[in-house]
């Protein structure tokens, strides 16, 4: 019996379907340990070795990755979020209400996307107190920090932009206050010092440039939705490649230098 | 390749000295290093397949909030920002709007992006040490700290209107909102103002010479202005608490 399933498995690895698949057998040896991670797109960006205490979870505590890991999960429940949710004050709401009696597991899906957000917010502060911790910022990663800071308010700009979705009471007045702090911008906001220098009104101030109107309506939902669902992320998916690819350029995972 | 399949257990065992051997430096990789492959992917496999299950336990658990439909014309109260931002909400107790709003999130940013430019030494880099950089560690700490001591008492203390409530405090009972505030007069707050940069500035430069030669006159004087700043903040909360100061300086055209 043993045999015969051996035979089995020589003769699905052998053949040409399985090599063109994965390109290197599961013997444990130096090369194959290699390969295992170089000839995967998904797990080249790692190197093929790290320092041993780079394994140490009391190290790191996984919190870039679990950050990362936790942007996939939003990804992916937000596209499945997509499939049932309009962006127009007259559906926004009823939509949610839909998910949440009339779609299987709807309400499950919404809070998985709820609740993921919060931890990815919590992750990605405590992944910038780590990195501060152990001085991985330092030359040469100095560059990194910053574009790590830029992830991290993009991914407060992305949790902010999804809490107006749902159009309940809570996401309306949230988004409200946090929206007229644009109208208090120096220069730029018509309630910010000097705005008159420039000619600034209600009508093109950054809280207009925001919101699409001067207060918080169809506009505002519909800019909030395609910055939440396509602008953003777009960029943050481009930061992140920057970011993660730097780690391996300026030295690899934090050590002493 | 043949021949080194194996779906013997426990003759694999023998030749593949994974998981139960623990990670150890194979000949051909140089120094301390392991290898990525399985060791390191297997622990990313387990915290996410950990996190799910917590996160999933936690989404089935409770429901997300979902108060009553949107009211432009009922306007909730307190309204309260997501609490990430509630801290910077709580600043508008303490700040007018351009600055709780916009300056401060605005120096937070570029102050956290100006860290690496401004300590550039290289000791205790990759290591969990508080006695080798106490100034850098004590100085972030604080700033990390006041952020999430402001968003827990906005989410946590504040009811309607805004007053301050303890958690046993009843929302329903109305918080005595009359406060008598006051202002420094310019010609007493631009003095003030000044000094406290200006000697905020001047006086390490005397009582530790190490730090201004040792950073350079430009990382000296970012750094010390972002700290000031930021240490401020905490003055401000002070003054208003202590002594009803609503404003430290005022100008026709902003009050800070």
């Amino acid at each position: 019996m043993n045999d015969r399933l051996q035979r089995l498995v020589r003769w699905v690895t052998a053949s040409q379907l399985y090599r063109s698949v994965v390109r290197h057998d599961y013997v444990d040896s130096v090369r194959n340990r290699a390969l295992e991670v170089t000839s995967n797109v998904f797990l080249h960006l790692h190197p093929i070795s790290i320092p041993r205490r780079a394994l140490r979870v009391d190290y790191v505590f996984c919190l870039g990755g679990l950050t990362f890991f936790l942007f996939l999960v939003e990804t992916i429940t937000g596209v499945l979020l997509m499939f049932y949710y309009r962006p127009v004050p007259d559906y926004a709401y009823v939509d949610m209400k839909t998910l949440e009696y009339a779609v299987q597991f709807g309400i499950v899906l919404r809070n998985l996307h709820r609740w993921g957000a919060h931890l990815m917010v919590v992750t990605v502060m405590l992944h910038m107190l780590r990195v501060f911790l152990t001085g991985s910022y330092r030359p040469p990663r100095e560059f990194n920090w910053a574009i790590g800071v830029i992830l991290l308010v993009l991914t407060l700009l992305l949790s902010f932009t999804g809490y107006l979705l749902p159009w309940d009471q809570l996401a309306f007045w949230a988004v409200t206050v946090g929206t007229n702090m644009a109208a208090a911008t120096p220069f730029v906001g018509a309630e910010g010092p000097f705005h008159s220098l420039l000619g600034i009104t209600q009508a093109n101030d950054a809280r207009f440039l925001l919101l699409g109107d001067v207060r918080v309506g169809s506009n505002a939902l519909l800019r909030f939705y395609v910055l939440h669902c396509v602008g953003f992320p777009l960029i943050a998916v481009v930061l992140m490649m920057a970011h993660f690819w730097r780690v391996r350029k300026d030295g690899g995972i934090s050590r002493s230098l | 390749m043949a021949e080194g399949l194996n779906l013997n257990m426990k003759q694999g065992a023998e030749t593949t000295p994974r998981i139960d051997a623990g990670p150890e430096s194979l000949p051909g990789m140089k120094g301390d290093q392991v290898a990525v492959f399985p060791y390191l992917v297997f622990k990313e496999f387990l915290s996410a397949v950990l996190i799910s299950v917590g996160l999933m336990i936690w989404s089935l658990a409770i429901n997300a909030p979902l108060l009553p439909e949107a009211n432009p014309g009922k306007t909730e109260n307190p309204a309260k920002a997501p609490w990430y931002f509630v801290g910077l909400q709580e600043l508008l107790v303490y700040f007018d709007p351009w600055v709780a709003g916009v300056a401060m999130p605005t120096l937070i940013i570029v102050g956290l992006m100006a860290i690496p430019y401004i300590d550039t030494s290289r000791n205790g880099t990759g290591l969990y040490t508080f006695s080798v950089r106490r100034l850098a560690i004590s100085h972030f700490l604080f700033g990390f700290g006041l952020w999430w001591v402001l968003i827990a008492i906005g989410q946590f203390l504040r009811g309607p209107n805004w007053q301050f409530y303890w958690p046993w405090q009843d929302w329903a009972l109305p918080q005595s909102a009359e406060e008598h505030l006051w202002s420094f007069p310019w010609w007493v707050g631009l003095p003030l103002l000044l000094a406290y940069f200006g000697l905020g500035l001047w006086v390490p430069t005397r009582r530790w010479p190490w730090l201004y030669s040792g950073l350079g006159r430009t990382r000296y004087m970012t750094a010390m202005l972002l700290a000031l700043i930021m240490y401020g903040v905490p003055v401000k909360i002070f003054l208003r608490l202590a002594l009803r100061v609503r404003y430290v300086l005022i100008t026709p055209w902003f009050n800070i």
